[in-house]
């Protein structure tokens, strides 16, 4: 056998995080592709450089941040070589230089040097005690001075500068801070949230001096004082200099690499040399510098599928959130607050509570939010303003969060940080904060992803995906990895459910197979997320021509009934508009009898529930059933659920139409359609609403002018009620526009996405303009509801019961009799 | 000693799918893959018992209908970071024909 195939050289300048997220991208998507070594001037693994505030505060240990150990390089065959600094990049020959004189090929390089802190030009800064706060050398530096020494003095009152002044506190230092602004954090803060900040922090003792400028470090073997521009002077045995940091590159510079603000690279991270790439807070960006955590690990994505030359993910860019790591203060930022003469401001101030939320709109959009003292919709300002959400439609109530808007879900809990251990966040599973924090520190888990799939924690029904974001921003210090702006339809793939959608259309793709091979699928046969949503897109575009690929169906949709916990199945007889006749229930009595069904149940829908039966007697069940004529009621499906009705003007004193009528007529249209999600419908008959059409997908409330329509409501995991789309005089007009609605939902929303969520995303007045405003397109959309209709309308428990479509499923293949 | 059991034609396995045999000691999963390989394991998914049969087959791998956990066909592993592990049990496909030899001790309800 061949010793070894020659592989390409990956050298990375750098052990930081950045250069090491992406060699760990890298090795996930191509573990073969490269020789990798790894260079880093400290003399240590990679450390999680956002938890040194939390060491030097004395809440973690250096272990507890170490993310890569000296096993892990040696486990994945990369060379490490710490403690050794790169002093050249020779382009020409493609090496680079140690300082120690020793050259390194490589084939393709990697830069990511990180930044330094800026050290002001004062007198005295090069005397002993006077250090940044960028390393662990740093921090072992100030604990040994707290130890020794008694008066610190930190220079800038920006996040790092606070959370040092707070280590150094809680080490016993009387600590100044001393900021060159009248606010503190000004970059993330405005005046008021900040005077909030500082008041809290005098509190715990905190002295600060501002608006002030150092002018001098006074001292002669050691720092002994600072000293101000206004002549006045402070005792100080320790200065800390946390001013900023600087894109840290000169050694890139140096090797004629294009640089400004820090080493300029593309889309793509490639610099200006294309074997070298760069990531991490020394490149600027679309102009754009960072210095969080959150864009570092969208740059290592895109650089290391260009590395495993897989080179379809673009960086564009990212917008940031911070979180001061300081434990007791709930404070939280993102996006941009400087006030403007085309935005609006939504603020709330409670002084006595100590809270203070300012919320910027630009264009209906979110851009920007200060929250002081109540953090707890951070995330969900945050993903909203990622999403570039509509947010007119809840702006009145936009300022007292999700909670209030019914999109907190069931679990209205509020500060994660005021939680114990054993608060349960995720009911669905059962998870607990402490399981939650346990599993973020061991398992050294950054993104909601990362703890959904060990914890189990917000997997499921996902309304406590806000308090699980919160537990790893409160675990980690508000610098997690927030899920990406635009979001991969799953694991297999880096795109989008919208891309997918668009080039299903433009590339005229007809199978599953076809569109994982031309959107360069990264897994054989996708998985259990992708496969069904590829199969709805492609039977809602190409209806009659595509064909249904069962495989790819949930077994609900594949069986035409429920799955249920002991693997029994649950049967729901359509009864439409909810209405049904002696004769129909005499057969449901007679099927459940002979067939020893155990339980019967009336569902919220309006239906006959016939729950655990056996997955072999389902034919035999659905033909007792077509026999006395009823069909499916879809009751498992993406589709058409049901359409719930009151009686209505024919028995009610009250009705203003025939609201039953009107159901019936609906459902009959409706009924066997594909869409994203499920689609529930109500029709009552006046505004008493004794149907609940205000929280249906899409509900009707006749009056006696005629018929309002509403959609959009929730009456689940949320609780959302309707949105008012228009008024209509005539039940054919109703049937006309409920009916191009649901069109455009098929044609737009995302596999899963209810209704509600995709009027969230699109935005209301962009629905009602193209479904009731403009009459052409309504009508356009109903033809193309009633063309698919006619090849989606066939009861598939017809065909199986007594056509034996799919007769393979419901038999054993065999049956043994072992000894 | 393995005993080889004829149990039906690699047709009447839809690829990417699976079908059940019925054993005293409870159903065994056959699973046909996209290259046509079959692999056989108890029916019993072993976080809360779903049957693994009914779920969505992709590459080597199974999801259970349940609650999403994800079984190597060939090992009967979980895929990490979830655990637990399913018994499974040899099976082949000559000429068209798919063998099963069945694990007794494997083989619990």
């Amino acid at each position: 056998m061949l010793d070894k195939v020659i592989k390409q050289k990956l050298v990375v300048i750098g052990n930081g995080m950045a250069g090491i997220r992406t060699v760990e991208a890298l090795l996930e998507r191509a573990p073969d592709l490269y020789d990798i070594t790894v260079f880093g001037s400290e003399p240590y693994g990679n450390y999680n450089r956002i938890l040194l505030s939390p060491v030097l505060a004395g809440e973690k240990t250096v272990d507890d941040i170490m993310l890569n150990t000296v096993d892990w390089y040696e486990d994945n065959n990369i060379t490490l070589r710490k403690g050794e600094t790169i002093s050249m990049i020779d382009r020409r020959t493609c090496e680079v230089v140690t300082d120690a004189g020793d050259r390194v090929p490589y084939d393709r390089l990697l830069i990511a040097t990180g930044s330094n802190p800026i050290m002001l030009p004062l007198p005295g800064k090069e005397l002993p005690g006077v250090i940044g706060f960028r390393d662990i050398y740093d921090v072992d530096r100030m604990i040994k001075a707290s130890t020794d020494y008694r008066n610190a003095v930190v220079i800038g009152g920006g996040l790092l500068g606070l959370e040092a002044a707070n280590g150094l506190m809680k080490r016993g230092m009387n600590v100044t801070v001393v900021h060159l602004l009248d606010t503190l954090m000004e970059r993330q803060l405005d005046p008021v949230a900040g005077g909030l900040l500082r008041k809290s922090l005098e509190e715990r003792g905190m002295v600060f001096k501002m608006p002030a400028q150092t002018q001098a470090i006074l001292g002669e073997d050691r720092v002994t004082g600072v000293r101000f521009g206004d002549g006045t002077e402070l005792p100080a045995d320790l200065v800390v200099m946390a001013v900023g940091i600087r894109p840290n590159f000169e050694l890139a510079k140096k090797a004629g690499l294009y640089c400004e603000r820090g080493i300029v690279v593309s889309d793509t991270m490639q610099t200006y040399d294309g074997r070298i790439y760069a990531v991490g807070e020394c490149v600027q960006h679309r102009r754009q510098t960072y210095g969080l955590v959150a864009p570092l690990f969208d740059q290592a994505k895109v650089c290391a599928n260009h590395l495993a030359m897989k080179g379809f993910a673009t960086y564009d860019g990212s917008v940031t959130s911070t979180k001061l790591k300081v434990t007791g203060i709930d404070l939280f930022s993102a996006g941009d607050f400087a006030p403007g003469p085309d935005k609006e401001e939504i603020v709330l101030q409670d002084a006595n509570r100590g809270v203070y939320k300012r919320i910027i709109l630009k264009d209906k959009k979110i851009v920007g939010a200060v929250l002081y003292g109540d953090t707890i919709d951070g995330p969900w300002y945050f993903q909203h303003l990622r999403d570039g959400t509509d947010v007119s439609h809840m702006r009145e109530r936009l300022v007292f969060g999700a909670a209030n808007l019914g999109e907190g879900g069931v679990s209205g809990q509020n500060s994660v940080a005021a939680m114990s251990d054993e608060t349960e966040i995720c009911g669905c599973n059962g998870v607990c904060k402490g399981a939650i924090v346990k599993a973020i520190s061991e398992k050294k888990l950054f993104t909601l992803d990362d703890v959904r799939a060990h914890t189990k924690a917000s997997s499921s029904c996902g309304s406590c995906t806000g308090l699980v974001e919160q537990v790893l921003a409160f675990t980690l210090g508000g610098d997690y990895s927030a899920a990406p702006k635009v979001k991969p339809l799953c694991k297999c793939t880096d795109h989008s459910h919208d891309d997918v959608r668009r080039v299903i259309v433009e590339q005229q793709l007809k199978t599953i197979p076809a569109v994982m091979r031309f959107m360069e699928w990264k897994t054989l046969n996708g998985c259990h997320s992708c496969r069904p949503a590829l199969n709805y897109y492609l039977l809602a575009t190409w209806p009659g021509e595509y064909r249904d690929d069962q495989q790819s169906r949930f077994i609900n949709e594949r069986v035409h009934a429920n799955i249920q916990k002991d693997g029994t199945y649950s049967v729901v007889p359509r009864m439409w508009g909810g209405v049904t006749t002696p004769s129909e229930l005499r057969a449901i009595a007679d099927v459940a009898e002979k067939f020893n069904i155990p339980t019967v149940k009336v569902t919220g829908g309006q239906r006959i529930d016939l729950l655990g039966v056996k997955k072999e007697d389902l034919p035999a069940v659905w033909a007792d059933l077509n026999d006395a004529g009823m069909v499916s009621g879809h009751a498992y499906a993406k589709g058409l659920r049901t359409v719930k009705t009151c009686v209505g003007s024919e028995w009610c004193r009250f009705g203003t139409q025939d609201s039953t009528g009107l159901g019936v007529k609906l459902e009959k249209f409706m009924w066997g359609s594909w869409t994203p999600a499920k689609v529930k419908l109500g029709v009552s008959g006046c505004p008493r609403n004794c149907a609940e059409a205000t929280c249906k997908d899409v509900g009707v409330v006749c009056v006696d002018s005629g018929y309002e329509i509403h959609f959009a409501g929730a009456a689940g995991l949320h609780i959302k009620g309707t949105e008012f789309l228009t008024k209509v005089e005539t039940e054919d007009e109703c049937l006309e526009v409920i009916v191009a609605l649901t069109q455009l939902y098929r044609e737009e929303g995302w596999y899963l996405e209810r209704m509600y969520k995709w009027c969230d995303r699109v935005g209301l007045e962009q629905i009602r303009k193209r479904v009731v405003d403009d009459i052409t397109n309504r009508k356009a959309l109903f033809g193309r509801f009633a063309y698919s209709q006619q090849f989606a309308q066939t009861d598939p428990w017809a065909e199986r019961a007594s056509r034996g479509v799919d007769r393979n499923e419901f038999a054993p293949l065999a049956e043994l009799e072992l000894a | 000693m393995t005993s080889w059991i004829e149990i039906g034609a690699l047709d009447d396995i839809p690829r990417l799918g699976s079908r059940v045999v019925r054993t005293p000691g409870g159903n065994i999963a056959v699973f046909r893959t996209e290259s046509d390989e079959v692999f056989a394991l108890d029916d019993r998914c072993p976080h809360k018992g779903g049957p693994l049969s009914q779920g969505i087959v992709h590459n080597k791998r199974v999801t259970c209908p349940l609650h999403n956990f994800v079984i190597e066909l060939a090992s009967g592993q979980a895929v990490a970071p979830d655990e637990g592990c399913t018994h499974t049990h040899p099976a082949k496909v000559e000429n068209g024909v798919v063998w099963l030899s069945v694990r007794q001790a494997a083989a619990v309800s």
